[in-house]
């Protein structure tokens, strides 16, 4: 599976930034979020050529926060990247931790311009602010809209239904 | 690829001035153009396109696009706070929803990972089972490539072709998964029910059919010069781009970049399938046009190995922890009929943790991210939808050109809006 | 069976254009059946048994009034020629002088059957059901059927809003521009269960229900539903529109629309098929 240039765990740890095991099979790094861009770039420059994917978390309320090694101090919101690396066939994982008091991560636009439409996303759903980004508006959502709909305490916003004329129409 | 080659992608690294078009939607209606003789102009969101809800802003000099900003959030479900309110084997119902075009590619995404989670092997037929219909699907959705592309062109007889070959082959998913669309047919834990009887003899009729018509679209478009006149060099963008802008799918390969999950990082079995990968050269709308039109009779090929190797067993785990008990013990057995209604009303449990899973759908890398959290729904599911990203691609392509190109352009891009807002 | 009662709400006020002795019947009135004094000519030519609400096309007989055709004395348009004394026509010795083929009619009968059968859809695809919807356009269910395969881009051209999908919150006030923006009269279709109610997206992005954006006349259920049931929903609103129904139930209420439910029709055709040049390929799928 791991092709020769790929960098190993390893090489990976020797970025200074936690690890932890993907149970998909990958490896799940855990930077301090000032530390997000240089190890994204790290990443580029050893053959992460993809920025395939970038969601928030909002961790509000879980029973158990999974694997998080003992060095990462759990906070709110979460912030999760995935690079994909096309000459080793992997992809790995960065998990940022985002205090509620203060959400906000610096952008990926200058690595990775595929962001910007993710980030846009996480900041509408989430509300984590990206420093540096281009754009940073609502994607999703209207842009007069309140509130950050995936965040845990932003009600589903269920109606009761009502039930009209049932039974009449036939 | 060398990291030096991939610098070559520099204007989208454009902050300001570049292709895109960063105005929020308030500003668009005041704000001023980037030059006197230049103009905005909005296009949507009622249907720019053969291809559903996306407005278009247009920066236009004359009516060559200068800049442009693709502006989504019409068809916004709020599908991923919908699937935190329901059970794993609920799932498939929310994610099938997404990419309607190719929903089994979604059921799939969100069932490797619960999968993945739980630590589930699959008998093999079920994997076999997921192959051959999201094959199908992959046959149904290229050939509604087509036909919105035909149609957007102006080419109104391919869309009545591509529908006629589309029907065939959702009369056969609607024979195995009962229904035409949003099956909810691959759910975790294996598929929701065998394949019915005759289904070989249907797929080998289905697949003839098709492929043979395959060839009529052929005689019809690919040499016209109407269309190539179209088509060729238009909406062009490069292999550096696309890996910066994080495109993947047809679009991706049509610029010669050879990148497809089945090949390079394969899931289910298709590791045991021979079949090329289809690439372009130029990363045209053309090549796009091309690389769908062979990417079905790739498929037709794949589903012709798939049928010479479909194994005999049991369509879904035996783990009683994930699937209810089969039909006939309920009528028998208290428990049994205990344990069904708990899996269907409460769900079953999943270790916490998360978990990335992707597959290779007609539009590119379609993932699952998925959070649990030790309980019966995900705590957290995100759908990375291949259009999504891929629309960040239109304003490279439309840079430079004319607003008549504007739809060949999105039509090539083949955004599924439902996937893009979810 | 009798003639359709008047529907006054779309007779203009005083009916100028019709001569009050009714001049253009002529007083003999030879294609009349005797003792038949209210049946119009026309009926020879409907259907038996009067066929429910858009069951059939029954091409010229679908007419409300006669059809008549000139060629030569004896012809039965002549039955039709007026009196020597009357005003109308009298230059060109009546209608029969016509060198082409003519319809009578009650003029709101006329009116409902033309708009009936030329119902252009707004394209107004959402969401999945937006799929369904251009599957409907397709050739096998083939909605150039009913004269209506001219799905049209621009609302002011479109008689008939099939909104296919989930509506946002986002979209909702579009979606009232765009009916806004249609000529009256205009009919909509809410088409899904996401349009109808919501369907299983009962969270906040999605209007509960279309309703609440614009009148609905017809709710055709199913996620999505199949061409089949789209097509019922079509036809039952174009019986709508013929009997008159749907206009004097706007016209009661015009924030709502008659809101009629159709039922699910899905599966139900036997769908063997295909033309196909290489015959047999398709044969018994
Ligand atoms: S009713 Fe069903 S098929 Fe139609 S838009 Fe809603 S989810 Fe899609």
């Amino acid at each position: 599976m791991t092709a020769v240039d790929a960098p190993a765990p390893q090489g990976l740890s020797r970025l200074g930034v936690a690890v932890s095991e993907d149970p998909g099979g990958g490896t799940v790094l855990h930077p301090e979020r000032e530390r997000l861009p240089e190890v994204v770039e790290a990443l580029r420059e050893a053959g992460y050529t993809q920025c395939i994917d970038l969601c928030g978390v909002d961790y509000l309320g879980a029973d158990d926060r999974g694997r998080l090694p003992d060095a990462v101090a759990p906070q709110r919101f979460e912030v999760a990247v995935t690079l994909i690396s096309h000459s080793g066939r992997e992809r790995v994982r960065l998990r940022v931790q985002v205090p509620a008091a203060d959400p906000s991560v610096p952008t990926l636009f200058d690595t990775f311009p595929g962001t910007e439409n993710l980030e846009r996303e996480v900041f509408d759903m989430f509300g984590i602010r990206f420093d540096g980004h281009p754009d940073m508006t609502r994607i999703l959502m209207p842009e007069d809209w309140e509130g950050h709909p995936l965040r845990k305490d932003y009600a589903v916003g269920v109606v009761p239904v009502r039930f009209k004329a049932a039974g009449d129409q036939r | 690829m060398s990291a030096g080659a991939l610098r070559t992608a520099g204007r989208v690294h454009a902050r300001s001035g570049g292709a895109v078009l960063r105005l929020s939607e308030a500003e668009s209606l005041t704000a001023a153009p980037s030059a006197p003789e230049r103009m905005i102009i909005n296009m949507g969101p009622q249907h720019p396109s053969t291809h559903g809800v996306l407005r278009l802003l247009l920066e236009l000099d004359g009516e060559t696009v200068t800049r442009c900003k693709p502006i989504i959030g019409y068809l916004h479900t709020g599908m991923e706070k919908t699937g935190e309110t329901l059970t794993y084997l609920q799932g498939p119902t929310n994610v099938t929803r997404m990419d309607y075009s190719s929903p089994l590619f979604c059921e799939l995404a969100f069932s490797m990972a619960t999968e993945t989670l739980l630590g589930l092997e699959l008998p093999p037929r079920a994997t076999w089972i997921r192959m051959l219909m999201c094959e199908l699907n992959r046959i149904s959705s290229h050939l509604l490539f087509q036909a919105t592309n035909g149609m957007d062109l102006g080419a109104v007889s391919m869309m009545l072709y591509g529908w006629r070959e589309r029907e065939e082959v959702l009369r056969l998913l609607e024979k195995i998964t009962g229904l035409r669309m949003n099956h909810n047919y691959i759910r975790p834990g294996g598929v929701a029910a065998d394949l019915p009887d005759g289904w070989r003899d249907d797929t080998l009729r289905l697949l003839e059919g098709v492929g043979d018509r395959l060839d009529e679209y052929d005689a019809l478009l690919t040499g016209q010069p109407i269309w190539r006149e179209r088509l060729q060099g238009v909406g062009v963008v490069s292999a550096a781009e696309c890996l910066a802008l994080g495109v993947t799918g047809p679009i991706l390969r049509s610029t010669g970049y050879s990148w497809d999950l089945r090949r390079h990082m394969p899931y289910l079995a298709y590791d045991r399938l021979d079949f090329d990968v289809v690439c372009g050269s130029y990363g045209d709308c053309f090549d796009r046009y091309a690389i769908r039109l062979n990417e079905i009779r790739e498929s037709i090929r794949l589903v012709r190995q798939i049928l010479d190797q479909m194994p005999a067993g049991d369509y879904r785990v035996g783990d009683r922890k994930v699937t209810p008990p089969p039909r006939g013990r309920i009528d028998e057995s208290m428990e049994a009929l205990i344990h069904h209604f708990k899996i269907f009303t409460e769900g079953f449990k999943v270790p916490a943790g998360e978990v990335y899973a992707a597959v290779e759908s007609p539009r590119g890398e379609l993932g699952c991210y998925m959070v649990s959290d030790g309980g019966p729904k995900p705590f957290r599911m995100h759908i990375r939808a291949p259009s999504f990203v891929n629309l960040q691609a239109l304003p490279y392509m439309l840079e430079g050109r004319m607003v008549a190109d504007a739809v060949a352009i999105i039509s090539s891009v083949d955004p599924i809006m439902g996937e893009v807002d979810r | 069976m009798s003639t359709p009662p008047p529907d006054d709400a779309l007779r203009p006020p005083g009916d100028a254009l019709r001569p009050p002795g009714d001049a253009l019947r002529p007083p003999g009135d030879a294609l009349r059946p005797p003792g038949d004094a209210l049946r119009p000519p026309g009926d020879a030519l409907r259907p038996p048994g009067d066929a429910p609400l858009g069951a059939a096309y029954g091409g010229l007989a679908e007419l409300p009034h006669g059809v008549a055709t000139r060629r030569g004395a004896g012809s039965p348009g002549d039955a039709l020629r007026p009196p020597e004394d009357a005003p109308l026509g009298a230059a060109y010795g009546g209608l029969a002088e016509l060198p082409h083929n003519f319809a009578t009619g009650r003029l709101e009968e006329l009116v409902k059957w033309s708009r009936a059968r030329s119902c252009w859809p707004a394209a107004f695809g959402l969401a999945c059901c937006a799929i369904e919807m251009m599957a409907t356009g397709g050739s096998h269910y083939d909605i150039a059927r009913y004269g209506m395969e001219v799905f049209r881009a621009s609302p002011r051209q479109a008689d008939l809003m099939i909104v296919a999908g989930r509506v946002s919150q986002k979209m909702a006030p579009v979606l009232r521009q765009i009916y806004d923006q249609m000529m009256a009269p205009k009919w909509v279709i809410s088409m899904g269960v996401c349009a109808s109610s919501g369907g299983m997206f009962n969270n906040y992005a999605i209007v509960q229900g279309v309703d609440q954006v614009v009148p609905v006349d017809v709710y055709a259920p199913g996620c999505p539903p199949g061409p089949e049931t789209l097509l019922h929903a079509i036809l039952t609103l174009h019986g709508l529109i013929r009997s008159g129904e749907l206009t004097r139930r706007r016209e009661a209420s015009p924030a709502r629309g008659a809101g009629i439910v159709v039922d699910q029709r899905d599966g139900q055709t036997a769908t063997r098929m295909v033309v196909s040049r290489k015959r047999g390929r398709f044969g018994r799928l």
